[in-house]
């Protein structure tokens, strides 16, 4: 079957098998392998990506539909050199160790903020709920989402090495 | 032995960032932001997954749905025809190559592609190799195998009954499913205290099968060249180097023939320690078809078959005075090792350092033994951040102490306080042999009730009580044993217990690291540069850290028990202390003096009593490489190489205090509070630091409340998805308050002590007492773990009912 998208501002078209799940799709069709896959059964959420601006959970959609929607990996969350402020939280607070679950949880961060520029804490967690990470125990990405929060698109950039050695 | 101590902040506060308030910090330790996260947050990490070989081929794996049968036939016809199938490989195919057994990790042997019988389901049957990962599932699908059932063994208790089904008739000579004795302390000593004691109090604790769980399952690419003989293995493993000797001595290859490459890696938490069987069916994948092959499991499959942890039952005994001095413990375990004994641990330990159970405390004697056999269940056993099994032991004397101060009828607390070791006894060899290296207990558990207002909570809870609300206070302290070697008392099949760095500073004064051990998320690329930079004087961002290669780095045992940061982290101190000499002598030789005439200061060396007269480290690089004349004995470089075999184990300890609310009406336990102060030494990155210890936090209560792989008595795995085995998200945990103290290790170059699994380790008793305590009321002295609704309800019903 084929399925026109945009994917990260760009459209593509591509022929697919109808069962082709999205976060296959992406990964291997597309070679966007910045979104994760993590169980068999819709929990743990390393694969999500934004359709229309939705956290939605690439390895329960297929392909095909997502045709004629707009996709949003974690590819597509910097503007060229700048990085979206939750990418610069996740940094500032440790939002991460392994980096596995991460693109999911700041593309859900992102769409949080989208709706919620100023969450809090319950907000925050409640919002990853659907994620899981197995390294940093959720505080810290709640303070990175805090971070980013605090430090909106548009306000100057901090530098990549905020704390440098 | 010097002990420092340093006060945290307040609760909540953080740890202030130096960069922020002292434009001049010291090059080195501190708070630093890491150097993976850049690729990370953009999603240019490089996982297994992630990596496509020009033609390469997809793997998958049939599995028994049964836990024991015996194999009658398997015909692979159909799905050798099934379009886009390249090869179809089972037991019998790898009984021909002499693979279908591989030894494991403990001494055993385990299947590879089973050809007798299976003994676990889930275990591997067949390996189909397709052009891409979906038509080898459709094949998977294809292939008929037809199994005689026969009765699994599931119950632990039940394995060494007379008559139970014999599990490893594979063994030649064996008629039951006994794997080991193994007893550490001294029984006549132990008995003689115990029978003299007031006070005699004894428990039966089941610490049950869980699984680590890595958010990325494991994984391999085996890309073998017939032309030349060489075999490139991309893996999910903690352990590199390890794994390519294990694969020269299985599967015939020459060590110099073989690659081990380990990329970025999602977690690993022990689970990436074993080579599985997929990863050698990949190899023979790759070679029989003639193209690199990637395998990677499903959720079910990381479960269901990969290395478990835990799965301890064990019965303890504690006996004190009636004033409440502890005099000794006492235990026996039942241990079970699944169908195949394929734990990681140190050989000669074949429960670990189990023995480590007289805990943080003073003992007159103590004595444990512990009987290792096999089920019908998964193999694996030492795993998810445990330390070689020091997390039961932590378990076991921390609940035991808690139900000592409730039989005594005094506070926990002050049971702990009255029989800590002193700081004065230190280094203290306990009474089952370990010499612990340094502690100051006190100060850790008395920082922990500051924070947590250990009296408020107190007073909460009596008012709680006096209107029927149960909420539960849970202390616990533990010492930990981490950083293995040495290497004569340890090794893993022969191989000592040592890693290795090889530094190399360039003529423009940046430098390479190279390390024998992986990360999986802790941010080696950012410690180790820091430890270096520490102590040349550069700057963390001018070194490079080169890790996950075997044809890039040392030799070494890899990342698992804590071990990285005491063994490797000496390691390249060491050989940056190599340097440090060799950059003396080059600097005395350029400013035209004895190189004993120079003073160090951070990353100079000049004149002593003239500091205007001196060398930095890019001077003297460049000098090494340039054309002054050296003296005698140094070559033209600054480069160094250490395998640093540790003198001993290190200790890390903490105190940590959980505060839970519980519903009566429906048994689920609420983790209000954590507070967590640990003691791991100097500390290199506190950021890092505090990010392990939140993570194994999160695990610990996960342990404590939910996480369980359960069997039915067909032997069926009750936990084999997300959906089944339940890992806490955001909303289960609380928001972690820290502290920290820092006692340095006197026999480590830096006097780290290493800080991955401490609370994974600590965590568990602390949720697990505070659960008890919440039920006081009731008269209950033990839930086991997982704490479920249902079990806190059961037990508040008077039903209590063990996990397995
Ligand atoms: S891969 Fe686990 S929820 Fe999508
Ligand atoms: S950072 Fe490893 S799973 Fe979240």
């Amino acid at each position: 079957m084929q399925v026109t998208m945009t994917v990260n501002g760009t459209e593509v078209t591509r022929d697919v098998e109808p069962r082709l799940l999205l976060v296959h799709f992406l990964r291997e069709t597309l070679g966007l392998t910045g979104t994760h896959w993590g169980c068999d059964t819709s929990n743990c959420g390393t694969c999500v990506v934004l359709v229309d601006g939705q956290p939605v959970k690439s390895c329960t959609t297929l392909a095909v539909m997502t045709d004629g929607h707009e996709v949003r990996t974690v590819e597509g969350l910097a503007d060229g050199a700048t990085l979206d402020p939750v990418q610069q939280g996740f940094m500032a607070e440790h939002g991460l160790q392994c980096g596995f679950c991460t693109p999911g949880m700041l593309l859900t961060a992102r769409a949080l903020l989208d709706r919620d520029p100023d969450p809090d804490e319950a907000t925050i967690r409640e919002a990853i709920s659907g994620q899981i990470c197995r390294c940093t125990g959720y505080a810290t990405i709640v303070r990175s989402v805090r971070w980013a929060a605090e430090h909106p698109v548009g306000a100057p950039e901090q530098p990549a090495e905020e704390v440098p050695a | 032995m010097t002990t420092v101590q340093e006060r945290s902040a307040l609760p909540q506060e953080r740890e202030p960032n130096p960069a922020l308030t002292a434009p001049d910090r010291p090059i080195g330790f501190g708070r630093v932001q890491r150097k993976e996260d850049p690729r990370f947050v953009r999603g240019r990490g490089r996982y297994l997954d992630d990596i496509v070989l020009p033609g390469m081929l997809h793997g998958a794996v049939l599995r028994s749905p049964l836990a024991h049968a015996r194999l009658v036939s398997i015909d692979t016809t159909e799905a050798a025809a099934h379009p886009g199938v390249h090869a179809v490989i089972t037991g019998a195919d790898l009984e021909r190559l002499n693979l279908a057994w591989a030894p494991t990790l403990s001494n055993d042997v385990q299947a590879v592609l089973a050809t007798d019988k299976v003994r676990f389901q889930g275990q591997e049957v067949a390996f189909v190799v397709a052009e891409d990962r979906y038509t080898a599932r459709d094949a998977l699908e294809l292939i008929d195998v037809e199994y005689e059932e026969l009765p699994p063994v599931v119950d632990v208790r039940r394995a060494l009954d007379p008559g139970a089904p014999v599990i490893r008739d594979d063994l030649e000579g064996r008629t039951d499913n006994h794997v080991f004795d193994w007893e550490a302390g001294d029984a006549a000593e132990t008995d003689a205290v115990f029978a003299s004691a007031d006070v005699v109090v004894s428990q039966e604790m089941v610490y049950p099968r869980v699984h680590p769980a890595p958010m990325e399952t494991c994984g391999a690419i085996a890309d073998y060249d017939a032309v030349d003989g060489r075999l490139t293995l991309y893996e999910t493993t903690q352990a590199p180097h390890a794994h390519r000797t294990l694969f020269a001595m299985v599967a015939g290859i020459p060590e110099h023939k073989i690659r081990v490459v380990s990329p970025d890696i999602g977690g690993g938490f022990g689970n990436k320690v074993g080579i599985y069987p997929g990863y050698v069916c990949a190899v023979v994948g790759s070679i029989v078809t003639g193209r690199p092959v990637k395998w990677v499991e499903d959720r079910s499959e990381n479960l269901m078959s990969t290395a478990f942890a835990r799965d301890y039952v064990m019965r303890g005994e504690i006996a004190a005075t009636r004033e409440g001095r502890i005099l000794a413990v006492r235990t026996t375990v039942l241990a079970d090792h699944g169908a195949f004994n394929a734990t990681t641990q140190p050989t000669k330990y074949p429960a670990g350092f189990f023995s480590i159970f007289t805990g943080s405390y003073d003992l007159q004697a103590a004595h444990c033994s512990v009987t290792g056999v096999y089920t019908n269940k998964a193999p694996g056993g030492v795993s998810y951040a445990c330390s070689f099994r020091v997390t039961e032991a932590v378990y076991l004397v921390e609940r035991m102490v808690d139900l000592l101060a409730d039989e005594l009828d005094v506070d926990p607390v002050e049971l702990r306080l009255a029989n800590f070791i002193r700081p004065e006894q230190f280094p203290y060899r306990n009474k089952t042999g370990w010499e612990y290296d340094s502690g100051d207990y006190e100060p850790a558990l008395r920082m922990a009730m500051e924070l947590v207002d250990y009296a408020g909570m107190r007073r909460e809870q009596a008012e709680k009580r006096a209107c029927g609300e149960l909420m539960g206070i849970g202390v616990s302290f533990f010492t930990e044993t981490v950083g293995a070697g040495p290497r004569k008392h340890m090794d893993i099949v022969g191989l000592g217990m040592a890693d290795g760095a090889e530094v190399r500073v360039h003529p423009t004064g940046k430098a390479v690291v190279r390390l024998s051990v992986q990360t999986q998320g802790q941010g080696h690329e950012t410690t180790f540069a820091q430890i270096l930079a520490e102590e040349l004087g550069i700057p963390p961002e001018d070194v490079d850290v080169v890790h996950g290669d075997t044809d890039q780095t040392p030799f070494g045992l890899g990342t698992y028990g804590s071990r990285s940061t005491p063994v490797s982290g000496g390691a390249v101190a060491l050989a940056a202390r190599k340097v440090k000499d060799k950059a003396r002598a080059i600097a005395a030789a350029v400013l035209e003096t004895r190189p004993e005439d120079l003073e160090w200061e951070k990353g100079r060396w000049h004149v002593a009593g003239d500091p205007s007269i001196g060398k930095t480290m890019t001077e003297i690089a460049l000098a090494a490489h340039g054309t002054v004349e050296l003296p005698e004995g140094i070559d033209g470089n600054l480069d160094a190489e250490v395998t640093y075999d540790p003198p001993n184990l290190t200790f890390p300890f903490g105190a940590y205090i959980c505060v839970v609310d519980v519903d009566r009406g429906t048994g689920k336990v609420h983790v209000r509070r954590f507070v967590a102060v640990d003691d791991c030494g100097t500390r290199i990155n506190p950021m890092i630091v505090e990010g392990q210890i939140h993570g194994g936090l999160a695990d610990g209560v996960g342990m404590a409340l939910m996480e369980f792989i359960g069997f039915d008595e067909q032997g069926n795995c009750l936990g084999g998805s997300f959906m089944d085995y339940l890992i806490p998200t955001a909303m289960e945990v609380p928001d972690w308050q820290t502290g920290y103290t820092v006692t340095p290790s006197p026999h480590h170059p830096i006097g780290a002590k290493g800080i991955g699994e401490s609370a994974t380790v600590g965590s568990p008793p602390a949720v697990v007492n505070a659960v008890v305590d919440a039920l006081a009321p009731f008269g209950i002295r033990h839930v086991d773990m997982p704490c479920t609704p249902a079990r806190v309800w059961e037990a508040v019903q008077g039903r209590p009912t063990p996990p397995i």
